[in-house]
């Protein structure tokens, strides 16, 4: 049986070189001392009973609340308090009395159980005390870094808001040199187009004619024609088996063996789009140009994505998983080519398109000045709206950045557009805040994303404590990747540390000087860690 | 880790991928097992067996008699024994086998002692023998053949009444020269091919078969492991239940199909009587179920039972009862009792496919404490080795395992890793250069080191069967052999189906080898095997001091002597927790009471409720234990919110308070073999309504508990039997006496009501683990019956080691309480140990206010003792009483 005899204990705390004795029931803080008076009955702090004295800490429940047994494991909901002279004072549940492990540094939890506890009070006093000078004078620089964080940011902001201003005063002027310009090239298009259209009309007329000539010219080359004659000519071949039979010549000149001039217009009809002459055979055979001009590229539209500052490498929109890897690669050789083969666009000369057709003759000097003038009305056009579409990508840029939630004095802006790496044995991560966080194996492989920039999720008194990166790549049967980073305060801007807490949900640890918090005034010294 | 299944083999992948629910296309039908369609297609009528009366030969202790198949002229053996412990045993072998049938060894714990049989009567077509007392006799028929147990006018039992009996002779391929050529061949005799996998089955067919009627008998229990009812069904319209240890992918809930483990026993139960039928194969096993009251009324009850194994032979033991208890010790005296664990064990377990590092190791062990949650073990799965090399730890995520042990050690805490028995094929690892070497691998048909897909790659499986190759295997849990293992170190065996990710059925093909005998022949045995060597290497590591604790996937009959078993691969959904009921009640019919099922379901993300309620209903189920898939969120107790987190954490501490309950019941189970886990049957055997109850059970006799296994109840409606001797007792603080009612509706605590009648001893001081609590007083809760009497016992020893055993060092209190009288009986006057626990508080339910309340030691003094009646709930609280939970004493209420 183990009954619990000690009922006092006697707390040594050694203050200014002076020992002190203090009795009070074991486990009970000073605070609470004046309810525990010996030999007077003794009432449970929730006021339910009250109890002989004797039956506190007599290893036996009988306050509902645990207060009668500050110092034994027999109530439930009871807590014990250890002085831990040297180190801070703590409550443990009463249930880690006497369990065989050491809860207390100075093992005054362990009293009757035999396991050999060492008070370890002052090392953990002096480690505590190193840890916390050293977080104090990290917290002290951080502060002032983040200090210049935020006069920083705050410059920035008002640049950046002034200077959204300007552009919206330039941009309105754009606008309207735009519509200016747009004027111009509309009226200077009309004569043009007005002049082109009789050039081109002309030039139909005389094409019409010509072509009406050339006819009659062929038709009086193949004249005279026999069927012998008409038959070594294979392109009139009606069944196409390759040979131009005798009854298949015969069929095509009318049943005639021969035909005069006269008969020869009712039969020409019937041969000239197939007919070709000798020359012209021999042409054609020997020719391998293709009957269309090739297509043309055009070079690419000048618009680009609009450039983040200092990203030098932007993300593909989209993620493709490990799974697919080797596609991956194959796609990205394949876009290589593609750009080998778009890089110098050749261009062929249209008139050798058309043997028939001889080449428009080129504008006159009038018509060709009305293009021209056009022309620049276009140019100065385009170039106006291409200005003014990139000054809109600013604006909306700069419009974006300062919708972000940068923290109450806009600590975080100088994370904007930034990315941190940290390198562990397999993998490469980083993170961009504000933007996406992302893990690529070291030796080779594609890229996961570990989620895009979601929001603030630190507790309610401080939710700039964490950040929340979400709808990354998917899992297998499992969610989309998702990244929790935990910001401590740290002279420097760090990822410390990267792991996967449950599948696919990451966990970051980052340093900055924007977590930072004012240091407290008061002096750090370890009298004010002790009890009295 | 980024890698889901990428990382895995592309056969893996393909399992992982094929479905949400089981791949029923990869698991055999009966229709696509070839001996079981063959012997299906043989119906009952008149069999063609003829028992040869002249060839009787008796002894002492057996009889021989020679059966001739009157069709192929084939004759065959019968033996029959009758067995001490009202059992009867029946043997049948062909009398001249081409070579040698395989009979299972090692799974009786010894032969099992006969008794005389003797010749009563005789006529030319039968033969009555004497089972002993009570008019119990055998009838042997001869044509056609059968065996009929009776006792007096009543037929308890018949052999091949239906004429199912068939005996695949072993003989030789047509296209060799001792080829007789009388039989005809039917497809897959000797060969037979599923889906890419093709059985070679070079000794052609050798299945066997036989049938059992059961007069008077509705209700049949037993053959695990199923995902179904506690009751088993009638096959008639479905395939048999299925015996042949599988990893099933997913496994779906409610049909026949084979899962992890087999234990061939069937348990029948009437008002009249209580039996069993053990068929002792190790082979793939096809159990048919026959009942004629399918759908009927008012006819007179029976149910057929047709076995059908693919080889060995037929051994069966007929357990006789008469009663529930009777069959349990039955069984136990041939198979053995279960172990008995070490009290951690019993305790709360956390696991999780994987903690990734030391580092979440330690978070974990921390966030218990900080949360205030008891919990003994954490477990590592896979991930903790190096490369999936068993006995080895990740250089990178476990690189001081010690440090991590002896941290877990300073907190009384234990671990578990896993070693399971595929060995990665890698000429770099010390355990597969040494099985090779040895020539300890199973081999394939054509005699090389059979090797199979599983975790790690392209694997070795060790031969278990070969008793050198477990000595070998128990010998390199040394600590020296182990490195980085200590003491609070323990193991889990899982993938022990075998599991072979490109095996037939995703298990090892039947015409493997293991020495002489064919995968075929042992296949049920293997994770027996397994869980034997593992247990046996623990114990040996210890010097035979220290009790081992190893968990396994897969089972056999016997397997209850080397430790836990779980359910394997459940699902976090309200069906699985359900299943999980009947699925462990079964397992505790057939002698293997320490099961459990994973705490939350293994795969699939479980919502808070149902997370909330698994853990209400795994505080009150022998193995306790929490565990998730790789791809699950993590599900850490506290990872919930704080209700959520205050819920869990009182289940668990209501486990922690009731361990010496628990204790003295696993104590109990293994000097008896009776279950701890108990359908109400068991305790009500001649109570109906309780004989298909699944949703409520007992533990030992005197909790009963009704689990909260449904989505949203805000109650349950319990069946309470026994006459409202059963009173509630559901938190550590609150208690309600009930009146002899049938239905009690709860809300959101665990429904778990004392029996009126019975003493339980708790601790009621829940610490971090048990270990922290061995030393801790107990409080008495004595709820006596409407006699105003109640008894309990009280088990005490050092909770880990085998000296209460082999010095007999324990305390066994027997606890009376009749005529306001309770007094504490020693019940192993030859035992002795001295414990430090004493009695704090003892609580009497349903009583009135004592005048004054008197100890009694044993030295004669006397001392009165203060106490409070609470009359709202008519409970009496004594105060602290002081004595020694070892002494005698008596308490006096006047």
């Amino acid at each position: 049986m183990t009954c619990v005899h000690l009922l006092l204990t006697l707390v040594f705390a050694v203050s200014l070189g002076t020992p002190v004795e203090i009795q009070r029931p074991r486990g009970v803080p000073l605070t609470k001392k004046q309810f525990y008076v010996e030999n007077k009955p003794f009432t449970c702090l929730d006021g339910s009973r009250a109890i002989p004295f004797d039956r506190v800490n007599d290893d036996y429940c009988d306050c509902k609340d645990g207060s009668d047994e500050p110092g034994t494991a027999a109530c439930p909901n009871g807590s014990f308090h250890c002085t831990n002279a040297g180190y801070r004072p703590m409550f443990i549940p009463s249930s880690r009395i006497n369990d065989g492990i050491c809860d207390c540094c100075d093992t005054t939890d362990e009293y009757n159980s035999g396991a050999k506890c060492e008070n370890t009070c002052k090392e953990l006093g002096r480690k505590e005390r190193e840890v916390l000078q050293k977080m104090a004078e990290i917290t002290k620089e951080g502060f002032l870094l983040k200090q210049h964080l935020i006069e920083e940011a705050k410059k920035g902001q008002q640049e950046k808001k002034s200077k959204v201003t300007d552009m919206q005063g330039n941009k309105k002027q754009l606008d309207e040199k735009v519509e200016v310009l747009r004027t111009v090239k509309e009226t200077a298009e009309q004569p043009e187009k007005e002049a082109k259209e009789r050039h081109l009309k002309a030039w139909e007329e005389q094409k019409a004619a010509i072509r009406l000539e050339k006819d009659k010219a062929k038709m009086a080359e193949a004249f005279f024609v026999s069927v012998s004659e008409l038959q070594s000519h294979a392109e009139l071949d009606a069944d196409a088996d390759g040979t131009l039979t005798e009854t298949e010549a015969q069929g095509l000149m009318g049943g005639a063996e021969q035909v005069d001039t006269s008969t020869f217009e009712s039969v020409w009809p019937n041969i000239k789009d197939k007919y070709h002459s000798e020359v012209s055979r021999e042409e054609a055979d020997m020719s391998c140009l293709p009957e269309e001009p090739a297509p043309v590229e055009t070079p690419p539209d000048e618009v680009k994505e609009p450039v983040v500052v200092n990203d030098s490498e932007p993300y593909p929109e989209d993620d493709i998983s490990e799974e697919e890897d080797e596609d991956d690669e194959d796609e990205d050789d394949y876009h290589e080519d593609d750009d080998k083969v778009s890089a110098p666009p050749t261009i062929k000369a249209p008139e050798k398109s058309h043997e028939d057709e001889e080449a428009m003759p080129p504008y006159d000097a009038d018509t060709q000045a009305l293009i021209d003038a056009a022309q620049k009305a276009r140019d100065d056009f385009e170039e106006a709206e291409k200005a003014l579409r990139e000054m809109d990508d600013q604006i909306r840029n700069i419009e974006k950045e300062l919708s972000f939630d940068f923290g109450p004095d806009a600590e975080f802006t100088y994370l904007y557009s930034q990315c941190y790496e940290l390198t562990t044995s397999e993998y490469i991560y980083r993170l961009c805040p504000f933007n996406r966080i992302s893990q690529k194996p070291k030796y080779g492989g594609s890229e996961t994303n570990l989620g895009t920039w979601g929001s603030w999720s630190g507790p309610e008194n401080n939710k700039y404590l964490l950040m929340k990166y979400e709808h990354g790549t998917g899992c297998w049967q499992g969610p989309n990747r998702s990244t929790t980073v935990k910001l401590t305060c740290g002279k420097e801007t760090v990822v410390t540390s990267t792991s996967e807490p449950s599948r696919c949900e990451y966990l970051m640890e980052f340093t900055t000087p924007a977590v930072c918090q004012e240091p407290a005034n008061t002096d750090l010294s370890p009298h004010d860690h002790e009890e009295l | 880790m980024a890698a889901s299944c990428d990382s895995l083999l592309p056969l893996i992948l393909l399992l992982c991928l094929s479905a949400q629910a089981v791949d029923r296309s990869n698991f055999k039908t009966c229709d696509q097992s070839a001996f079981c369609k063959h012997q299906r297609e043989l119906k009952p009528g008149q069999s063609p067996y003829r028992a040869l009366l002249d060839t009787l030969e008796l002894s002492d202790s057996r009889l021989t008699l020679q059966l001739i198949n009157d069709n192929n002229k084939v004759r065959l053996l019968l033996e029959l024994y009758r067995l001490q412990g009202n059992m009867t045993r029946v043997k049948i072998n062909e009398l001249k086998p081409l070579k040698p049938r395989y009979e299972v060894p090692d799974v009786l714990i010894s032969d099992p002692i006969t008794e005389a049989l003797s010749v009563v009567a005789q006529d030319e077509n039968s033969l009555v023998l004497s089972l002993g007392g009570k008019d119990q006799r055998l009838i042997v028929s001869a044509q056609p053949f059968r065996l009929d147990i009776v006792e007096g006018p009543q037929v308890l039992m018949s052999l091949n009444s239906r004429g199912l009996l068939a005996f695949e002779h072993l003989r030789a391929r047509k296209d060799t020269a001792s080829h007789t050529g009388k039989e005809e061949d039917k497809p897959g005799m000797w060969e037979e091919t599923f889906k890419s996998h093709t059985d070679s089955k070079p000794n052609g067919p050798s299945s066997i078969s036989l049938d059992f009627s059961l007069p008077g008998v509705e209700h049949v229990y037993g053959i695990p492991e199923h995902a179904d009812t506690l009751k088993l069904k009638n096959t008639d319209g479905s395939d048999p239940y299925r015996l042949y240890n599988l990893d099933v992918f997913q496994y779906e809930l409610h049909n026949p199909m084979a899962l992890y483990g087999a234990v061939p026993v069937l348990i029948s139960h009437s008002t009249d009587r209580t039996m069993g039928i053990f068929w002792l194969n190790a082979a793939e096993t096809w159990v048919d179920i026959s009942s004629n009251t399918a759908g009927k009324v008012r006819v007179i009850p029976q149910t057929d039972v047709r076995w059908i194994s693919e080889s060995g032979l037929i051994d069966v033991f007929i357990m006789l009862g008469p009663k529930p208890a009777d069959v349990f010790t039955q069984y136990a005296s041939l198979t053995g009792t279960q172990s008995f664990p070490p009290l951690s064990a019993l305790a709360y377990h956390q696991c999780r496919w994987n903690y990734n590092d030391q580092e979440d190791v330690k978070t974990v062990d921390q966030g218990f404490d900080e949360h205030d949650i008891p919990y003994d073990f954490i477990w590592l799965d896979i991930e903790h080795a190096d490369g999936k090399r068993y006995f080895t730890w990740d250089p990178s995520n476990f690189p001081q395992p010690k440090e991590m042990l002896q941290g877990l050690m300073d907190k009384r805490r234990k671990l578990v890793a896993i070693v399971d028995p595929h060995i990665r094929v890698d000429s770099g690892y010390k355990i597969h250069n040494e099985i090779r070497s040895k020539n300890f691998y199973v081999k394939n048909k054509d005699g090389g080191d059979y090797e199979g897909w599983c975790w790690p790659g392209n694997s070795g499986y060790p031969d278990f069967t070969n008793p050198e190759m477990r000595a070998w295997w128990a010998s390199q849990f040394a600590y020296d052999q182990y490195e980085g293992s200590m003491e609070n170190q323990y193991i889990w065996n899982d993938m022990n189906e075998p599991s072979v990710f490109n095996g037939p059925e995703v298990t090892m093909h039947k015409d493997a080898l293991h020495g002489v005998w064919e995968h075929r022949d042992v296949h049920n045995l293997y994770g027996l095997y397994v869980q034997k060597a593992t247990a046996d290497g623990l114990i040996l590591r210890s010097g035979g001091v220290q009790r081992p604790f190893v968990l396994t996937r897969a089972f056999f009959a016997g397997s209850q002597r080397y430790g836990a078993v779980w359910t394997g691969d459940n699902a976090a959904e309200w069906g699985h927790l359900k299943i999980s009921i009947p699925m462990c009640l079964s397992l505790g019919l057939v002698g293997i009471s320490f099961c459990g099922a994973d705490v939350g379901g293994f795969f699939k993300h479980p919502s808070a409720e149902l997370l909330v309620r698994w853990y209400q209903v795994g505080a009150y189920q022998p193995f306790f234990r929490a565990h998730a898939h790789i791809d699950t969120p993590r599900r850490e107790p506290w990872l919930f919110g704080p209700e959520n987190t205050a819920l869990i954490r009182e289940a668990i501490r209501q486990r922690y308070a009731l361990l010496p309950y628990w204790y003295q019941l696993f104590y109990n189970t293994h000097r008896t073999g009776q279950p701890v886990m108990r359908p109400l049957w068991v305790e009500y055997p001649d109570d109906v309504a309780t004989f298909s109850i699944e949703d409520e059970y007992l533990i030992g006799k005197d909790l009963l508990v009704h689990p909260v296994t449904d989505e949203g109840a805000t109650g349950v409606t319990a069946y309470l039997p026994g006459k409202g001797e059963v009173m509630c007792f559901s938190t550590l603080n609150g208690f309600l006496s009930l009146p002899s009612l049938k239905y009690f509706l709860w809300v959101s605590h665990i429904p778990v009501f004392q029996r009126g009648g019975s003493i339980i001893c708790r601790k009621d001081r829940v610490r971090r683990s048990s270990s922290c609590m061995e030393n801790d007083p107990y409080t008495l809760y004595v709820a006596p019956s409407s006699q105003g009497s109640a008894e309990g016992e009280l088990y005490i020893d050092d909770f880990h080691t085998f000296s209460f055993e082999v010095a007999k060092q324990f305390v066994h209190r027997h606890l009376s309480f009749s005529a306001n009288t309770l007094s504490s009986r020693n019940l192993a006057p030859d035992s002795q140990f001295s414990t430090a626990s004493w009695i704090e508080k003892i609580v009497i339910f349903g009583g009135s206010q004592p005048s004054s309340v008197t100890l009694k030691n044993a030295d004669g003094t006397e001392s009165a003792l203060e106490f409070e009646f609470g009359s709202t709930l008519a409970v009496l609280t004594l105060r602290k009483p002081g004595v020694n939970a070892a002494a005698d004493w008596t308490v006096v209420l006047r």
